[in-house]
């Protein structure tokens, strides 16, 4: 069995949901605590990914990245390279995708958390940063696990968004879900099923560690 | 005697908070009033909390601690780490931390989970993390309002140790008024978001012309030295500057401060004989003001303190009450508040 696709995918999930996590959190943060008249239009476009067709994505952001596109230019005068068809895009592409399925459980942490707990803790001496970093981010940490086998588990099922902006160069953008696609394209049903109880196993396994963990934190 | 100046003002909804007013640097300044008065408003004004001012110093700068009504504290972290969370926050100072973990006793907790904590202990810890931040002021708000009646007696021992032996002044916000005669030296009564009284405890809770002091809120406190224990009758003697008292029980404390209820005195113009009232001491009358169409509240002089009577309207006529006038006060029961 050719496990390069099966790879790709892991690392392309794992460096998804660092950037995620790391640039989602204060996102979370911002949507949990903002009364800004903005805050539902924010709001409204990171919920988006789930409610459009993945092409939709793909589509856009195949124009926008390609090498004629604002940011996809940029990138070719950059470093020579196009970020269509490249690792660098399908990760951008999957951070896109993947982004309510980070933000969404970490905000519902934020939110339940108590604001006078907060206060305690500014009370105390503590920057907001600082009470945010110490406080908040702790108390919150099942949000965090949450969010990241969410969005690991969901950019490692990522098929359209993929298929518009990366295509299919192994060892490039061939992941998981395109090599099994594939497979099945050329009749190879022996490797497609092979590849896909790899991915159920997987996706089981990590869901169920998920809930695991939940359940432990919240008996506690 | 320095003092620190409260000037707040702020705009909530239909609420109104406009107060610029001087308390003590030192003691407990208690802070009395219904819900809605703007108790809480007050101290997270101060605190910072709410309606800071352009150019006002952070939350996190100003080292005032804060004591919640529900202790807040940080269930990811042990007893210990959440003592150390405001210390670590504000070097520079010093800190006696096992003095005040004694002071509180809460040594022996310190290892523990705060989810572990029975209410009592988790307020007693948080008071302990809010003296260790090496606060300039310490704001209390309710922080005994959310225990039932057992664990308010268990921790209010506390409160006493920290007034006699903190220097850190203390503003005490409460809406009983029970509590703030055993804790505080200074009063402030806020009502709809203005201070309406303010001044001495005993000067100001002998006021009988305020509304917020009136009801099953009127009464006196005042200061007194302890006597002698009767082991006989269970009864221990006060002396104060009018006179003495007996109260029931024994008593250690002194100088004690006591409590008289006004619902708790009646007056007579001459002493009664023969009657089962222990205390009866002679008084001068200073003042009168109507409570309800049908009562009325008297003050009192015996010797350097004040007392507050509620006598009904009739009787006031009837035995022709007036200012200046000697009677004598007919003392049902006293309460020890300290």
């Amino acid at each position: 069995m050719n496990m390069a696709p099966l790879f790709l995918s892991i690392k392309l999930a794992s460096v998804t949901t660092v950037i995620l996590i790391v640039l989602g959190a204060p996102l979370s943060w911002w949507l949990s605590q903002s009364r800004s008249r903005w805050q539902p239009v924010v709001q409204a476009i990171v919920a988006m990914p789930i409610v459009l067709p993945p092409t939709v994505l793909g589509f856009y952001l195949l124009v926008v990245l390609g090498p004629h596109g604002a940011i996809g230019s940029w990138w070719v005068q950059l470093t020579g390279d196009t970020l269509t068809f490249s690792f660098v895009g399908l990760v951008i592409a999957s951070c896109l995708y993947s982004l309510p399925f980070a933000v969404q459980p970490m905000q519902n942490a934020f939110e339940s958390l108590s604001r006078k707990n907060l206060e305690a803790a500014w009370t105390l001496g503590a920057s907001k940063l600082d009470a945010f970093l110490s406080v908040a981010v702790p108390l919150s940490i099942r949000g965090f696990v949450s969010a990241a086998v969410l969005s690991f588990a969901h950019t490692l099922g990522e098929f359209g968004v993929v298929l518009m902006v990366g295509g299919n160069i192994p060892g490039e953008t061939r992941v998981v879900s395109i090599a099994i696609y594939d497979h099945v394209e050329t009749l190879d049903y022996a490797a497609a099923n092979q590849l896909s109880l790899v991915l159920i196993v997987f996706a089981f396994v990590a869901l169920f560690g998920m809930f695991l963990i939940n359940r432990r934190w919240q008996s506690r | 005697m320095s003092s620190i100046r409260l000037k707040h003002a702020i705009q909530k909804g239909e609420f109104c908070l406009d107060v610029d007013t001087q308390i003590p640097a030192t003691g407990i300044t208690g802070v009395f009033g219904e819900s809605g008065s703007g108790k809480t408003t007050l101290l997270r004004c101060i605190a910072g909390l709410d309606g800071s001012q352009r150019g006002s110093p952070p939350v996190h700068e100003r080292r005032i601690g804060f004591v919640f009504q529900v202790p807040q504290l940080f269930s990811h972290l042990s007893v210990q780490k959440n003592i150390e969370y405001g210390m670590r926050r504000n070097p520079g100072t010093p800190v006696a931390v096992n003095e005040i973990a004694r002071l509180l006793e809460v040594e022996g907790l310190l290892d523990r989970s705060v989810n572990e904590l029975s209410g009592g202990e988790a307020q007693r810890v948080s008071i302990a993390r809010v003296l260790c931040q090496s606060p300039r002021l310490i704001l209390m708000d309710e922080p005994l309002s959310a225990l039932d009646e057992r664990r308010r007696n268990e921790v209010l021992p506390y409160l006493d140790r920290l007034h006699a032996e903190t220097s850190v002044p203390i503003i005490y916000v409460s809406h009983n008024i029970e509590e703030i005669c055993r804790l505080s030296d200074h009063l402030l009564v806020l009502d709809d978001g203005k201070v309406v009284a303010e001044g001495g405890l005993q000067d100001t809770l002998s006021r009988i012309d305020l509304p917020q002091l009136a009801g099953r809120n009127a009464g006196a406190v005042i200061a007194a030295t302890q006597a002698r224990y009767d082991e006989e009758y269970d009864l221990t003697l006060f002396s104060f500057s009018g006179g003495e008292l007996w109260v029931a029980g024994r008593h250690e404390s002194t100088p004690a401060r006591l409590r008289i209820s006004a619902s708790d005195i009646s007056l007579s113009r001459v002493a009664a004989e023969a009657t089962t009232i222990l205390n009866i001491l002679p008084a001068v009358i200073e003042a009168t003001s109507p409570e309800t169409a049908a009562t009325e509240l008297v003050r009192l002089r015996l010797g350097d303190d004040t007392l507050v009577a509620r006598i009904t309207r009739r009787s006031l006529q009837q035995l022709k009450l007036r200012s200046g006038d000697d009677v004598f006060v007919q003392i049902k029961s006293v309460t020890v508040r300290r």
